[in-house]
C-alpha cells in the first residue's frame, strides 16, 4: 500500500487570452490505506486532481509523489498498476462494443500477466456479479453493475491507489449504497488508499476518514470526519458549505 | 437481445462470429427496399460466379455476318456492331465491375480509416497535415482527378481502379476522424489509457470498432459512385480496353449506332442503373440496420 504526496501542484488550462488557472497551487497528503475525500462546489477542480494524478492531464507543474516516489518517474507499466480510476458516469466509461470479457482481458493482455481467466473471474466475484456476466455487453446491465464492471476493471491491474470521481453520482440512491458498501468493503479487505470525489456530504461521512474542502482550485481546508459531527470547521466557505449540507438533509 | 446474447454464447468459433451478420441481413429483407438491393446484389454476385454456365455465348465471339442484330430468340439482347452477344457480354460485364467495387472498397476502407482515425486521435500538427492532404484531394471533382491518374499511368482497368481508389479515400477519412473526435475525450478511451494502452491499440480496439459501422454505410454508398466513375472512366476509354466486356465501354463503342440500334446501350445502361441504385438502397438500410439506437430491433 502506498502513500500520496501532492506538492505544489498547478495546471492551466486554454491558450492564450482564455487562458484559465484551474488549480493555482495545491499540497495535500493521503497517508496508505487512507480514504480521502475531496469536496466542493462544481468547477472548483476536484475532479482535475485526480486527473492529474492519473497522468490524463500531462501539463501540470509541481511534484506528486507515491510512496516516495515521483509519479513522473515510473514506467507507464508500473504506474498503470499503481494507480486507478473510477469514472463518474458508467454510462460512458464502458466501451459500448466490448463485452465484460473484453473489458477485463485488455489490461490483462497489455500488462502480458497470466492466468486470466482466474483473475478475470476473481475480480468479478469481487466486485459481486456473477461469473456469466463476463459474455454481457454493457446495454445488457445496469447502471449499478456497469459501475461494479468499471471497479472490476480498475481492480484487476491489483492498484495501490484507487481514484473514484464521483463513482455514485449518476446512480440511484438505492444503487448507490451498494456501491459505497462494495467501495469500503473492498477498502476493508485489499487496504487500498482511496482519493474520493465527490460533492456529497453524506458520502465523504460514510466513506472518508479525512476530507479537503476545495474553491476555486484551493483547498480552503482539511478536515477530519469528525468535524462533519462537531461542527469543528474554521474555514468560513467550509463552514457554509457543511451548514448549506447539512439544512439541505433536513429540507428533504 | 439476451436470447441473442444466450445463442452467441452457446455456439461458440466461426457461427458466433457471423451471428451479427445473419442478424443485419434480417433486419434488411424488412424493409422493402433494401431487400430489393439485396437480391440485385446476390444476383449481381451469382451472376458473376456463375457466367459460364448463364452466358449463351463466348462474349469475346466476333460473328460479323449477324451484327447489329434486335434482341431475338438467338440474342435475347440483341448482338453488338461486331456481331457479338449483348447478354453474355453484360453476364461476364458483371466479372469486371464486382472486381472494381471490391479492390477499391478493399484499399479505400483502410486507407480512410488509417488516416481519418490517427489524425483524430493523435490531434495536433499531425491532424492539421492529414487533413489539409485530405482537403487537397477533395477540392478536385473525384472524377476529373481521376482522368488525371489515369492520363498520367496509361489507360487500362487496373490503373483505373488505382486512380478511383485514389480519389475516392478522402470522404471516408474524414468521416472517420469526425466520428473519432465525437468520442476521443470519452471515459472509457481515458479508462484504456489509464490501462496502458499505446495509441495503436487504442486506435485499433477502441476507436477503430466505433468508426465501423458508418464507414461501411459509406463505402456501400460510395460503390455506386464507384460504378459510375468505373462506367465513365470506360466510356471515354480510359478504363476497360476492348475487347473487355465492361458496361461503360460497352456504352461507349454502342454510342454512334445507338439512334438505329438502342438495345447497344439500353441494356448496359440499365445494368449500370440497376446496380448503382442496388447500392444506394443498401448503404440506405445498412444505415438503419447499423444505428446503435436501432440495436434492439434486430
Amino acid at each position: 500500500m502506498k502513500s500520496v504526496a501532492v506538492t505544489n501542484l498547478s495546471i492551466a488550462l486554454g491558450m492564450g487570452a482564455n487562458v484559465a488557472n484551474i488549480l493555482p497551487d495545491l499540497s495535500f497528503e493521503v497517508e496508505k490505506g487512507e480514504c480521502f475525500g475531496l469536496i466542493g462546489e462544481s468547477g472548483s477542480g476536484k475532479s482535475t486532481v485526480l486527473r492529474c494524478i492519473s497522468l490524463l492531464l500531462q501539463h501540470w507543474r509541481g511534484d506528486i509523489a507515491i510512496g516516495g516516489t515521483s509519479l513522473r518517474d515510473l514506467s507507464v507499466i508500473d504506474r498503470c498498476r499503481t494507480v486507478q480510476m473510477v469514472f463518474q458516469d458508467p454510462y460512458g466509461s464502458l466501451h459500448p462494443r466490448h463485452s465484460v470479457r473484453t473489458v477485463l482481458q485488455e489490461p490483462l493482455k497489455i500488462h502480458k500477466l497470466d492466468r486470466r481467466q482466474e483473475r478475470m473471474e476473481q475480480a468479478l466475484e469481487e466486485v459481486g456479479l456473477p461469473i456469466s456476466f463476463l459474455d454481457r455487453f454493457p446495454h445488457q446491465l445496469s447502471g449499478g453493475q456497469r459501475q461494479r464492471v468499471a471497479i472490476a476493471r480498475a481492480l484487476i491491474l491489483e492498484p495501490d491507489i484507487l481514484l473514484l470521481d464521483e463513482p455514485t453520482s449518476a446512480l440511484d440512491v438505492s444503487v448507490q449504497a451498494e456501491i459505497l458498501n462494495l467501495l469500503s468493503d473492498l477498502r476493508r479487505r485489499r487496504g487500498f488508499t482511496y482519493i474520493l470525489v465527490s460533492h456529497d456530504l453524506a458520502v465523504v461521512d460514510y466513506m472518508c476518514d479525512r476530507f479537503a474542502v476545495m474553491q476555486a482550485g484551493d483547498i480552503v481546508e482539511v478536515l477530519d470526519r469528525s468535524a462533519l459531527v462537531n461542527d469543528s470547521a474554521t474555514h468560513p466557505y467550509a463552514r457554509e458549505l457543511i451548514s448549506a449540507s447539512v439544512a439541505y438533509d433536513r429540507a428533504s | 437481445m439476451t436470447q441473442t446474447a444466450m445463442t452467441t454464447k452457446t455456439a461458440p468459433g466461426g457461427l458466433a462470429f457471423m451471428m451479427p451478420v445473419f442478424n443485419i441481413i434480417r433486419f434488411l429483407l424488412r424493409s422493402p427496399t433494401s431487400a430489393f438491393s439485396l437480391v440485385i446484389i446476390g444476383a449481381l454476385i451469382l451472376l458473376a460466379i456463375l457466367a459460364p454456365l448463364l452466358a449463351t455465348h463466348d462474349p469475346y465471339l466476333q460473328d460479323l455476318t449477324n451484327v447489329l442484330q434486335p434482341p431475338n430468340g438467338a440474342h435475347i439482347f440483341g448482338t453488338d456492331e461486331l456481331g457479338r452477344d449483348i447478354y453474355s457480354r453484360l453476364i461476364y460485364g458483371t466479372r469486371i465491375t464486382l472486381t472494381i467495387i471490391g479492390l477499391v472498397t478493399i484499399t479505400v476502407g483502410p486507407i480512410g480509416l488509417a488516416v481519418g482515425t490517427a489524425a483524430g486521435y493523435v490531434g495536433g500538427m499531425f491532424d492539421t497535415v492529414l487533413m489539409r492532404i485530405t482537403d487537397i484531394f477533395l477540392s478536385f471533382p473525384s472524377l476529373i482527378l481521376s482522368l488525371a491518374f489515369v492520363a498520367a499511368l496509361g489507360p487500362s482497368l487496373n490503373n483505373a481502379i488505382i486512380a478511383i481508389a485514389l480519389t475516392s479515400w478522402p470522404p471516408i477519412a474524414r468521416l472517420a476522424r469526425a466520428e473519432t473526435l465525437t468520442f476521443r475525450s470519452s471515459d472509457y478511451i481515458a479508462a484504456a489509457r489509464l490501462q496502458g494502452a499505446s495509441p495503436v491499440r487504442i486506435i485499433v480496439h477502441s476507436i477503430v470498432p466505433m468508426c465501423l459501422p458508418s464507414v461501411m454505410i459509406r463505402l456501400t454508398l460510395n460503390m455506386a459512385t464507384v460504378i459510375l466513375t468505373a462506367a465513365g472512366l470506360g466510356f471515354l476509354g480510359l478504363g476497360a480496353q476492348p475487347p473487355m466486356p465492361e458496361w461503360g465501354a460497352m456504352i461507349a463503342t454502342g454510342r454512334r449506332y445507338m439512334l438505329d440500334s438502342w438495345w447497344l446501350v439500353a441494356f448496359p445502361g440499365v445494368a449500370i442503373l440497376l446496380v448503382s441504385l442496388a447500392f444506394n438502397l443498401l448503404g440506405d438500410g445498412l444505415r438503419d440496420a447499423l444505428d446503435p439506437k436501432q440495436m434492439n430491433r434486430r
